[in-house]
């Protein structure tokens, strides 16, 4: 029962928020609203027991890339206004497209039924005694390693990517020089004088 | 429990938003790429339903690279944006035709 109030709260606020995000006037709005989408998804993930996807979701959507969105937003002075032109000319034939799609898949869903699965052709079924982040890292720490190594290093390229795209080295800026530093002799930097007295130094 | 299709039917609402969403804001780069993140996210939660009700952990773990690639190109999209509105000023998608023969 609360299982059902829980999943039909969830399923709500997720399709709310994510109509939201697209229609909002406002972009900083809209990254708001797709931080609620994410939360309410990690929320219909946990229902299903899935704790590892639903935390990694909170962390890896909310924390970084929806903060990045945030950024990115309030970094680029943007007339919005203008970027919204022809809104309304797109609207009717998108509703058209989207409710077309949106039939076309739900039906499909209807029509389908799970009736010849062979449950004994799992690859790795689901462990009942152990917690969900114990048996995933069982599975991807063995048999998936190499695809998890692959994950590391696409991550690895999108952070070198992403520097070498937006670095730029900025002209009138002062900065230390070591090896001049190093390279300077007392020689060539100091005089030694003897000046008559009462006379002082020519600088 | 909560029926498969259920999961099914959410996930696919969300994709055709991801969908309309990227229609709507045809000008706006930053709204599209907010747009292919609701797509995404609806394949993970596809992963994921599938991954519970079948009792196999492998959707799960798909769902973690879709994840990671998810976050990847969020990165490199928004990079590309900011050193985009570096040099022209704007991000209007209809501006972007230096590479049309």
């Amino acid at each position: 029962m609360i299982q059902t109030i829980a999943f039909y709260l969830f399923a709500t606020l997720v399709i709310a928020s994510a109509t939201l995000t697209i229609l909002a006037r406002n972009p900083v709005h809209s990254v708001l609203w797709l931080i609620l989408a994410f939360f309410n998804a990690a929320g219909l993930m946990l229902l299903v027991g899935a704790e590892f996807i639903a935390m990694l979701l909170v962390i890896v959507y909310v924390g970084a890339v929806a903060v990045l969105f945030l950024f990115v937003v309030m970094m680029l002075d943007i007339d919005f206004a203008e970027l919204r032109a022809g809104f309304a000319q797109y609207l009717p034939f998108g509703v058209l497209l989207v409710i077309v799609l949106a039939a076309e898949m739900i039906f499909a869903v209807g029509a389908w039924t799970a009736g010849g699965v062979d449950m004994a052709a799992r690859v790795a079924p689901t462990p009942q005694e152990v917690p969900n982040i114990e048996a995933l890292g069982m599975l991807i720490y063995t048999r998936y390693l190499y695809i998890f190594e692959g994950a590391g290093l696409v991550l690895l390229v999108a952070l070198i990517g992403a520097i070498v795209l937006t670095h730029r080295i900025r002209g009138g800026t002062k900065v230390q020089k070591i090896e001049a530093q190093n390279m300077r002799r007392p020689e060539d930097a100091t005089r030694n004088v003897k000046p008559a007295v009462g006379q002082g130094v020519e600088l | 429990m909560i029926g498969l299709q259920h999961y099914l039917v959410v996930s696919a609402i969300l994709f055709v938003m991801g969908v309309f969403g990227i229609f709507l804001n045809r000008k706006n780069v930053i709204i599209i790429l907010m747009a292919i993140e609701l797509i995404l996210l609806s394949v993970n939660i596809n992963l994921v339903a599938f991954s519970a009700y079948l009792g196999d952990l492998v959707g799960q773990v798909f769902a973690m690279f879709v994840l990671t690639v998810a976050a990847g190109e969020a990165a490199i999209g928004l990079a590309i944006l900011v050193i985009y509105f570096r040099g022209r000023g704007t991000i209007a998608v209809d501006d972007i035709n230096r590479m049309k023969g």
